[in-house]
């Protein structure tokens, strides 16, 4: 399974599905992270955690094991 | 005339805080929601007495997952302000807009500002508000908050809506199945719910939101015949419930954003703030960036200005000027010792502690403010986070551990600044454990009664605290508290901009004058009592002899207290004592005990060792003590205010006794066996506690959540 860890610096996908449940799930999803949000992953923190992406127009930032539960395409 | 509420609501950083200024200038009231301390404002419009604005915290959705969500719906569904005055900003339209289609479901009146125009406008983008409006039932006005345009006619907006009521129609935000279930949820409640409501309700039942249906108290029948519409709509969805909502929500806006948004910038190109951030979070610049950022921040505000102005006022305005004019005027009134005392060295003297910290209180807040207004602060805890997360915390709480090298008082209240509850709680138990300023000079003492010459003991005492920092996340981290429902750490990153200077202004006011009013009125009945004790004994009022003191007496009772920790003299214990009221009290007096005993001032050093036995051990235990223990009961005021409830004010205070006792207990009573004083009762219970603090160290989070990657209940059954 492809994941949002997965994707390169500088690069887009698709999301597929958002794995899991509770919490960390509705949060990802509130914040617009949802099936087929195109998320382009902007940089990588200097201590190589967690990753800034640019969804619907804005920048999150997402912990790369909290990035495993976003399947991508 | 009728009262009219007004209820504010957005996402964090819409501009929300910046249009509730604007609404009510000075009128507000900032306090905590009850029982917590998600921050509570409240203030009345400007120019209509019967107006009240209540700001609701900063908020994404109305999940039952966070406090802040909690609380907001709890108000808009219990309380029913008159209006929602919703404030969405329009150069993010698409989140903005998830929340602006679950607050237009509470049914009650709805006007949407959409905030930030002005730059949309620069941006050529344009947005058919008018548009945006007949499509969620609601007026719409465009606003820019900073510039104060339109934000009048959002408020006369909002209170016309109010008087009106509720009338418009629900936009059809759920199609298909999902529409056809949420329909029959509604059917089957109709009875129980206000027409009004019943769209809220019936969609927080088909979420299974337990915390927002409770209320509604249904029989077990209905439950269940809800419960198969909901199997069935997931089944044929293949995707679990609350995840359908928030699908259908973000599909739902798209299409409308699509319809009546028309952005002009190309995909690719970079705004000012892309620019500041690619040099300000680049892979190599930004640790260069960031420490020099935060040794601006601690320069100004705990070394440089910020120290000068505390020794200013500690030492010349209120240690010479206000004390000196005091003492002479009421010496020319004629008045006794005994209440030139009690006037100049106890009330004078602690309002005067409290006050010297005003003008760093000052500075600290107006860099954190800076910091916080331009966005930055989130960059902070971008940073930060990797470090911080092996401990239970997040990076957010850098800034406070930082200050609290300077200052526990002030680094308590940088907390603040951390939105999350339990790491806030956790930041503030753990931040003062860093030795401060005042602190360094029981080091400084220490090692010159001990240890003379030695160059190891201060920056030993900086690691101690760092392990003491980190090893008490690790282990707090796994009790039930702190380990249950973690927070994820999905965190927007806001567009910078520069701060403006009202904003930063009601920023550091409000907080400053929250720290004045608690500290200070907890300060002022402390210093009365200890002045009390210190200049009254047995035999009356006394000048300048502790020996003969109540205090001398208290230290003779509670001596047994520092026995296992061998300094258990009625000069140790009050030496501890009197830490408590600042932690540089407990080297003047040591002092002061020492003159007592010894006339040669040289040998005042001598004096002090003698009174730890000439031990360097039993010395060693009364540092460790008076450095890890709790801080000094200004900080103590500070965290119990700050933790919102006086629960939460004595666990920090317990945790941070226990601390400096065990550590100053393990090291005493180990160290004395190893010196060859043989195996005693001490030795066990000091093996005991060190296995007991490795065990909460080391244990298996018995509490550990699981992680979101498994598969979920739908996925399973299909």
């Amino acid at each position: 399974m492809k994941t949002l860890r997965d994707v390169p610096v500088g690069q887009s996908s698709t999301v597929l599905r958002i794995h899991g449940d509770g919490a960390l799930k509705r949060r990802i999803m509130d914040m617009g992270i949802t099936k087929g949000t195109e998320i382009y992953v902007r940089k990588v923190a200097p201590l190589g955690d967690p990753v800034e992406v640019t969804v619907r127009g804005y920048e999150l930032s997402v912990r790369k094991e909290d990035a495993e539960i976003i399947e991508m395409q | 005339m009728e009262e009219i509420k007004i209820a504010l609501a957005g996402n964090p950083n819409c501009g929300k805080t910046t249009l509730f200024n604007d609404l009510t200038g000075s009128t507000q009231y900032v306090g905590n929601w009850p029982g917590v301390t998600v921050e509570k404002k409240e203030g009345r419009l400007i120019g209509h007495k019967n107006v009240i604005i209540q700001d609701l915290p900063g908020i994404y959705s109305l999940s039952p997952y966070t406090l802040e969500e909690v609380v907001s719906r709890n108000y808009l569904v219990k309380e029913k302000p008159d209006v929602i005055l919703n404030i969405v900003d329009g150069t993010n339209i698409e989140r903005n807009l998830y929340l602006t289609t679950q607050l237009v479901e509470i049914g009650i009146p709805m006007v949407i500002a959409f905030n930030m125009m002005d730059i949309v406008r620069k941006n050529g983008d344009k947005i058919d508000t008018k548009k945006l409006g007949e499509e969620l039932g609601c007026e719409t006005i465009e606003i820019s908050a900073l510039h104060g345009e339109a934000t009048r006619q959002a408020a006369e907006l909002a209170i016309e809506a109010a008087r009106k009521g509720k009338k418009t129609e629900l936009p059809h935000v759920f199609t298909g199945s999902v529409e056809h279930a949420i329909a029959h949820i509604e059917e089957s409640i109709q009875d129980i719910v206000e027409p009004s409501q019943l769209r809220w309700f019936a969609v927080k039942l088909f979420e299974r939101d337990e915390k927002a249906t409770q209320p509604l108290d249904l029989p077990e029948g209905t439950k269940s015949h809800i419960e198969l519409h909901i199997r069935d709509c997931e089944k044929e969805m293949d995707d679990d419930a609350e995840s359908i909502i928030t699908n259908q929500r973000y599909n739902y806006i798209q299409k409308l954003v699509s319809d009546t948004v028309k952005k002009k910038a190309v995909k690719g190109d970079l705004t000012v703030s892309d620019k500041i951030d690619k040099i300000v979070t680049n892979r190599i610049l930004a640790i260069p960036i960031f420490i020099a950022i935060m040794w601006l921040v601690y320069f100004i505000s705990v070394t440089t200005l910020g120290g000068w102005l505390t020794d200013w006022t500690n030492d010349t305005l209120f240690g010479d000027w206000i004390t000196n004019g005091a003492t002479a005027g009421l010496e020319a009134l004629g008045a006794s010792d005994a209440v030139i005392s009690l006037l100049v060295d106890g009330i004078i003297g602690g309002v005067g502690t409290v006050l010297g910290f005003v003008p760093q209180m000052i500075l600290l807040f107006l860099c954190l403010s800076i910091l916080e207004d331009s966005g930055y602060m989130a960059r902070v805890a971008f940073i930060m986070d990797r470090i911080f997360r092996r401990f239970g915390l997040s990076g957010k709480s850098f800034i406070p551990m930082l200050i609290g090298t300077g200052c526990g008082v002030p680094a308590i209240m940088a907390s603040r600044t951390i939105e999350n509850e339990k790491d806030r709680r956790m930041t503030i138990m753990l931040s003062t454990f860093l030795p401060c300023g005042a602190k360094m000079e029981i080091v400084a003492m220490m090692t010159l009664v001990c240890f003379p010459g030695s160059m190891f003991v201060a920056p030993a005492m900086y690691f101690v605290g760092l392990g003491i920092v980190i090893f008490s996340g690790i282990a707090l981290k796994k009790t039930k508290y702190f380990s249950g429902d973690p927070a994820p750490f999905v965190m927007e990153l806001p567009a910078y901009h520069i701060p403006t200077l009202k904003g930063v202004w009601i920023h550091v006011w409000e907080r400053t004058k929250a720290f004045m009013i608690k500290a200070g009125t907890i300060i002022f009945t402390m210093c009365i009592v200890i002045w009390f004790l210190m200049h009254f004994g047995p035999s009356g009022f006394l000048l300048d002899d502790i020996d003969g003191s109540f205090l001398r007496y208290i230290g003779e009772g509670l001596k047994w207290i520092f026995m296992p920790l061998g300094f258990g003299t009625w000069q140790g214990t009050v030496a501890s004592i009197s830490a408590e009221v600042a932690k540089e009290q407990a080297t003047a007096t040591l002092g002061m005990l020492a003159h007592a005993a010894s006339e040669d001032e040289t040998d005042v050093a001598a004096a002090i060792s003698t009174m730890f036995g000439g031990s360097k051990l039993i010395g060693m235990s009364f540092l460790l003590f008076n450095i890890f223990d709790a801080p000094c009961m200004v900080a103590i005021a500070t965290a119990f205010r700050e933790q919102g409830t006086r629960k939460w004010g004595w666990i920090t205070f317990g945790f941070q006794m226990m601390i400096g006792y065990c550590l100053s207990l393990c090291v005493y009573q180990i160290g004395s066996t190893i010196a060859g004083s043989g195996f005693t009762f001490g030795t066990f219970v000091a093996i005991v506690l060190a296995v007991v603090a490795a065990y909460f160290i080391f244990r298996k989070n018995p509490y550990a959540k699981r992680k979101g990657n498994n598969i979920s209940a739908v996925e399973a059954n299909a």
